[in-house]
């Protein structure tokens, strides 16, 4: 257990900088998320936590002691690979205890906690078994009790779930999650995958370009994004955004994006009234565009009207992809119950609360 | 099974066979030649059966080139598991830690093969006088080694540029160094390319006429090839005893291909990855 902390981290190869002034403090038993596209430097940001890389500049903690220098083996860390990396030649029992017998572990230990990591993980009856003799979901699960047998300070996943099907991965995120719970340690995860982030983690530092865009909590990414990545990156369908001016009509804040007129009611105009007559990059989330027919309770209402391009019915709700009146297209996701039909025009409620601005020339939301 | 799949396979093996026999007509000469006595070898009748199972001509070249056989193996066995184990750490490096140089290193490294051996007779010897070691057996197994250099490293680093980089990454976090990976997982895991890699050396070496004439110049000392080369005499050969001799020195490569030739096919690899 312990604390991880990333201090003005830099990573360079060549020209390229990887990580760039990387900051995060990560606290004891925290669930950390690094999410972003590839080559944002997430997984090179957890190999210099690993100390798989060295670190160009800065300084990487585990709980007070800076590691920079200090070799993989000795950072009281484990970590679990995307390909899971089993040893082939290695029984799965070996394979859990190959790191503590290269530690001098007395045998009796080692026979105790591969025993204890088996029954957390139900993979009992495979200690025998070749890493060829598993299925992928078994292998999975040896590469997590290769860790676990360990009993590191902080556990390092690099998207161990991105090589399971859909559905092994919906039920393998659920016990990861029970996982970090039961061996209440610190968790530091990275995955391309928002969703994942989403569901599991306590906090999420999303990354581009060896950026960190922003991090925080799941929810608050959510409802406050940073900025106009980190807004498009988190949540499915994406965000929609339109480049867009606020404009006072008879005493009433409008958002004008030339294809539509929204009205900003009141409790948000006060927010957004400094930026009158700016132009603004205007972000709304499909979910929170509503057919005016079935319209969710307790929402900021403005009136859209737009043309139906693509029906896709999901079954437990409707994306619509929508026409603008200047051909711009964005996407609601609506009442199942809608009866929408292409070249229609539809009538449609915004819920202006959780619409969001940005500065058009930094990206960054202009409202926190 | 269609009759015009019948056909087809028909025409594939009927192919197939045509040019294994081609292959193995020189084999089946020196067979039938190495059982018949010396009387009833002539041009005429060299393709015909022998009369009845003669074991002579096998039991006098075994008599003649014995000593060379032991000789040869006295060469063979260690300069093939020497060279390939060199061979298995130089393509560890090269495949697995990139150094500054490493490519050009490499490259000649490869040169090394394309040279031809007729023309570093010369320095080889007087390199081998000044190491002590000329006319020695332990000077031909270094050179041995130092020949398979280039084709050892080039198998080994093909076949570990194949092991995923993250099976290294998990042996560091378990506490593994250099060497430590490549004893408990490059090394248990490269067995089919050392069973290749074995192959190729133990055939190259022991099939060397060359360099054995050259290094060990006492027909005491000389390997099988020398000796088999040595049995035709001046003025007559008895083919019969000289194709039984080549018969025997073909043997143990015979033999190491039927050995090793299985582990080839094994994956050993199959697991590692996602699958």
């Amino acid at each position: 257990m312990a604390s991880v902390t990333f201090d003005h981290v830099y990573k360079r190869f060549g020209d390229v900088i990887a990580v760039n002034d990387l900051n995060i403090q990560v606290a004891d038993k925290e669930f950390l998320v690094f999410v972003g596209p590839s080559g944002c430097g997430k997984t090179t940001s957890l190999r210099l936590l690993a100390g798989l890389e060295e670190i160009s500049d800065g300084n990487i903690m585990i709980g007070d002691r800076v590691v920079n220098d200090v070799p993989p083996k000795d950072r009281d860390i484990a970590m679990v690979f995307q390909s899971y990396a089993l040893y082939p030649h290695m029984s799965v029992y070996d394979n859990m205890a190959f790191g503590l017998k290269l530690r001098k572990t007395p045998k009796a230990d080692i026979d105790r906690r591969v025993k204890e990591a088996a029954d957390i993980l139900d993979i009992g009856h495979l200690l025998d078994r070749k890493p060829k003799q598993l299925s992928g979901c078994q292998r999975q699960r040896v590469a997590v009790g290769r860790a676990i047998v360990r009993e590191p300070a902080v556990f390092l996943f690099d998207e161990p779930l991105s090589n399971l099907d859909a559905k092994l991965r919906v039920q393998t995120r659920a016990q990861l999650t029970r996982l970090h719970q039961r061996l209440a340690t610190t968790f530091i995860y990275v995955t391309h995958d928002q969703v994942e982030a989403m569901t599991m983690a306590s906090r999420i530092a999303v990354m581009k370009d060896g950026l960190l865009q922003q991090i925080d909590s799941p929810k608050q990414l959510y409802d406050h994004p940073r900025n106009v990545f980190v807004a498009g990156f988190i949540g499915s369908p994406s965000m929609n955004f339109f480049d867009a001016t606020l404009v006072e009509n008879n005493g009433k804040l409008e958002v004008n994006t030339g294809g539509f007129r929204l009205e900003v009611p009141e409790e948000k105009a006060k927010d957004w009234r400094p930026f009158k007559g700016r132009e603004v990059i205007f972000g709304i989330r499909p979910d929170d565009i509503h057919a005016k027919s079935y319209v969710a309770p307790g929402i900021l209402q403005a009136d859209l009207s737009a043309r139906v391009d693509v029906v896709e019915l999901m079954g437990n709700e409707i994306f619509l992809y929508l026409m603008s009146k200047d051909d711009k297209q964005f996407v609601a996701r609506v009442d199942p119950r809608v009866t929408a039909n292409i070249g229609e025009q539809v009538d449609l409620a915004v819920n202006m609360a959780n619409a969001h601005i940005f500065d058009p020339k930094t990206e960054i939301s202009l409202v926190d | 099974m269609s009759l015009q799949r019948l056909w087809t396979r028909g025409a594939i093996y009927l192919v197939l066979i045509a040019f294994s026999a081609f292959y193995l007509m020189p084999f089946y000469v020196m067979i039938i030649t190495g059982l018949k006595p010396y009387v009833d070898v002539n041009v005429t009748r060299m393709w015909e059966l022998p009369k009845g199972f003669y074991l002579g001509s096998f039991l006098e070249a075994w008599y003649k080139v014995a000593p060379n056989f032991a000789n040869s193996m006295l060469i063979t066995i260690p300069a093939a598991l020497i060279s390939s184990f060199i061979g298995s750490i130089n393509g560890y490096i090269f495949a697995k830690w990139r150094f500054r140089g490493a490519d050009t290193i490499f490259m000649l490294f490869l040169v090394g093969m394309f040279l031809p051996y007729q023309g570093i007779l010369i320095p080889l010897v007087q390199t081998l006088q000044a190491l002590k070691l000329y006319g020695t057996i332990m000077g031909l197994i270094l050179v041995h080694c130092i020949f398979g250099i280039p084709i050892t490293a080039l198998l080994f680093r093909s076949y570990f540029a194949g092991v995923p980089n993250e099976l290294l990454d998990a042996a560091k976090m378990d506490g593994c160094g250099f060497f430590g990976i490549y004893r408990w997982i490059l090394l248990p895991i490269s067995m089919p390319a050392f069973a290749v890699v074995l192959l190729w050396q133990f055939t190259s070496i022991w099939n060397d006429y060359l360099i054995g004439l050259v290094v060990l110049s006492s027909p005491r000392l000389a390997p099988i090839n020398v000796a088999v080369q040595n049995i035709a005499g001046s003025y007559t050969t008895e083919w019969n005893v000289q194709m039984a001799a080549a018969l025997i020195a073909a043997l143990p490569t015979i033999f190491v291909y039927l050995a090793l030739g299985k582990l080839f096919m094994r994956g050993l690899l199959a697991g590692s990855l996602k699958g």
